[in-house]
């Protein structure tokens, strides 16, 4: 479209939702300082749903939106379509602003550019699995044989070929969202919101589920962003992470910098259990090479074990395994910095490399 | 008179006389001088209730009987067909006269089933939509459901004059409140989260109505439609007080002659016009899933037919 390249693909600048019916008052108090949330609820009756949202997404990336029920996420993501008009602030698609489109504008938009998957699947039940997958393109007045030719790709692409002309309630649960993931791509929209699509479903098939959806991401490279209340999903299939509580943004970083850095007692809460075998590298827990030798003496660091800065800790440990010696991480043929046994069990701990822990996290 | 009564503050009622009844009166006085207004749509509902009347009549009753039992097959299924064509065939024995007698009833139900669903449709859907709309239609329907029939029957004839068309306004006025209240019901019990998705997918607000919120209603609706037929059927003693010919009709003779057995013979056959209509439609009222989510092309007789097309292309 018109916009420059540097544009994200979506941008949502100053969101904020208000419900009640002094919503406009409710957000000039908030913004002038005069009135935090509780005294919001008692004075004005209303409730903060997304307070102050700023993000964008780039094209191709995942971003994961990860916070507890209530916390405002599935609100926020109704933004992006406008199923839910902003208070304040403003959302640009491809730089164009959503708040500013007309009905049919949004229409066109929500049909051929964003394709949703919703926690509850809302399939419809007076239609067959062809019929639901195809809906996009239904409402856009496309002939028919061109719409049962999209279905059968997209219901090929989820893995669920020759359930075309089944019903929804014919389906099981995991089934039945592999049919929403097959109407949210079927379209061929570059944009894909996922409202906590594998919330609802058993652990074996949200695996399952998380696996067909990072594959297909992989191969069609769609700008997702994608709700969750499960931090491990979130690491799993995000290439960025916000945490949300409360309406707030609270965080958005790399899985990694959000495990590693949690900025504040509640993110390093959530972050606490996580296992960091496959999420912290090297350059994180190493030392550099002259603080090793001052304590240690000069060593021939021929024998060592080496690799790579952007290993994982999985790696490291896999490394350190059958011998006494320290890892040595090198970027090409730089010497970046030494693992020691003490710092790789600290890291694998979640704690900091230096000593004892600082600071309690879990 | 009321002049004379001294006010009292213990019983107010008695001594104040607002004249109500006085001025109602004047709605006849007004049904009256608008006759001439309500002729063409009177002309055109009395050709409507004729025609169906004599396509009825017209048609041999042992092939209307399998009309009817084909219908019941498509619509209900094999087991009630068979049923349905027992007690119409019992309904035709009942005395010589009782199979064209119902006919004549089934005419005049009918043409009220029609005008209620052409009514209470759009009044229910929009009563679904509108929140503020039904707030205004329900002490109407309530009115309508319980207000004696004797009341309306009176300004009703003087507006239309005696006869079918008289009969199909009264049967539409007591049988309409659950058409409408059941269609409203069922467009406000969608699944709001399957709106929400419609939406999502670029649906304008006349594709959700038809491609979602319809189709997702239309049990309910049936529900309804069922409720509406039986009313009506319930009407037609009464509407044969306004000359009204048919099944009521010889109940009402039957009456004013202390003759048991012809009323018990014209109660029977509405009785079976009643379980017949009521099967029918129940049988409309299915779930997909009841049906083995099959179209209603594919099954019944209409199924048997296309099955053979099929084979023989």
């Amino acid at each position: 479209m018109g916009a420059p390249a540097a544009e994200p693909v979506i941008r949502c600048d100053g969101v904020w939702k208000v419900f009640g019916s002094k919503a406009k008052e409710a957000i000039r108090a908030v913004k002038a300082g005069e009135l935090n949330k509780a005294q919001i609820r008692d004075k004005l009756d209303c409730v903060v749903g997304v307070s102050d949202a700023t993000f964008s997404v780039g094209r191709g990336e995942i971003f994961c939106i990860m916070g507890l029920s209530g916390s405002g996420k599935s609100t926020l993501i109704r933004h992006i379509n406008r199923l839910i008009e902003p208070t304040d602030g403003a959302i640009y698609i491809e730089g164009r602003n959503v708040s500013a489109m007309s009905a049919k504008e949004l229409r066109q938009i929500r049909a051929e550019t964003i394709g949703m998957v919703f926690q509850n699947m809302a399939l419809m039940p007076h239609r067959n699995v062809r019929d639901n997958v195809a809906f996009a393109l239904e409402v856009r007045g496309i002939a028919e044989d061109k719409r049962r030719q999209v279905a059968r790709q997209a219901i090929e692409a989820v893995e669920l070929t020759g359930w075309d002309l089944k019903y929804p309630d014919e389906l099981s649960g995991g089934m039945q969202q592999r049919v929403g993931l097959a109407r949210a791509i079927a379209a061929n929209p570059s944009i894909l919101l996922m409202d906590e699509p594998f919330s609802a479903l058993d652990p074996l098939i949200r695996h399952q589920l998380q696996g067909t959806f990072m594959e297909l991401s992989a191969e069609l490279h769609k700008t997702t962003v994608f709700i969750t209340h499960d931090l491990s999903e979130a690491i799993r299939i995000g290439d960025r992470i916000a945490i949300m509580k409360d309406g707030v943004l609270v965080q958005i970083g790399t899985p990694e910098e959000i495990v590693t850095n949690p900025v504040d007692e509640y993110v390093a809460q959530f972050v606490g259990g996580i296992s960091k075998l496959d999420l912290v590298t090297a350059a994180k827990v190493m030392l550099p090479l002259e603080q090793y030798r001052q304590t240690n003496g000069s060593t021939d660091t021929a024998n060592w074990p080496v690799a790579r800065p952007d290993d994982k800790l999985n790696t490291l440990v896999n490394l350190s395994i059958g011998t006494a010696h320290p890892i040595l991480v090198r970027d090409g043929d730089v010497v970046a910095g030494v693992v020691t046994k003490d710092a790789l069990l600290r890291g694998i701990q979640g704690r900091d490399h230096s000593g004892p822990a600082k600071r309690e996290i879990n | 008179m009321a002049d004379e009564k001294t006010f009292s503050w213990l019983n107010p009622f008695e001594s104040v006389d607002l004249k109500i009844a006085d001025h109602s009166d004047g709605i006849k006085q007004w049904a009256i001088d608008n006759r001439e207004a309500i002729q063409p749509f009177k002309i055109f509902l009395d050709g409507v209730i004729q025609s169906i009347e004599r396509a009825f009549l017209a048609t041999p009753p042992l092939v209307m009987l399998a009309i009817i039992v084909l219908i019941a097959w498509q619509a209900a299924g094999r087991r009630t067909a068979i049923y349905v064509a027992v007690t119409l065939t019992v309904l035709g024995f009942l005395s010589p006269e009782a199979w064209s007698l119902a006919m004549t009833t089934l005419a005049i139900v009918m043409a009220a089933v029609i005008l209620a669903v052409i009514i209470g449709l759009p009044l229910g859907i929009f009563a679904g939509k509108s929140d503020r709309f039904e707030a205004v239609l329900r002490p109407l329907l309530d009115t309508m459901q319980t207000i004696p029939a004797f009341v309306y029957l009176v300004p009703v004839v003087m507006l239309i004059g005696i006869g079918n068309v008289s009969g199909v306004l009264v049967t539409v006025i007591f049988a309409l409140a659950p058409l409408i209240r059941l269609t409203s019901l069922g467009i406000r019990t969608v699944n709001p989260s399957v709106v929400e998705a419609a939406r999502a997918f670029g649906a304008s607000p006349s594709q959700i109505m038809f491609k979602v919120e319809l189709p997702m209603a239309t049990p309910t609706i049936f529900a309804g439609l069922n409720q509406t037929i039986m009313l009506s059927l319930s009407m037609v003693v009464i509407a044969s007080m306004i000359s009204v010919r048919g099944l009521g009709n010889e109940v009402l003779r039957a009456m004013g002659r202390l003759d048991a057995g012809k009323a018990i013979v014209g109660g029977l056959g509405i009785v079976i016009l009643a379980i017949v209509l009521d099967r029918i439609t129940q049988g409309l009222n299915q779930s997909r899933r009841e049906r083995g989510h099959r179209h209603w092309w594919q099954s019944g007789p209409v199924g048997l037919i296309a099955n053979l097309f099929h084979k023989h292309a």
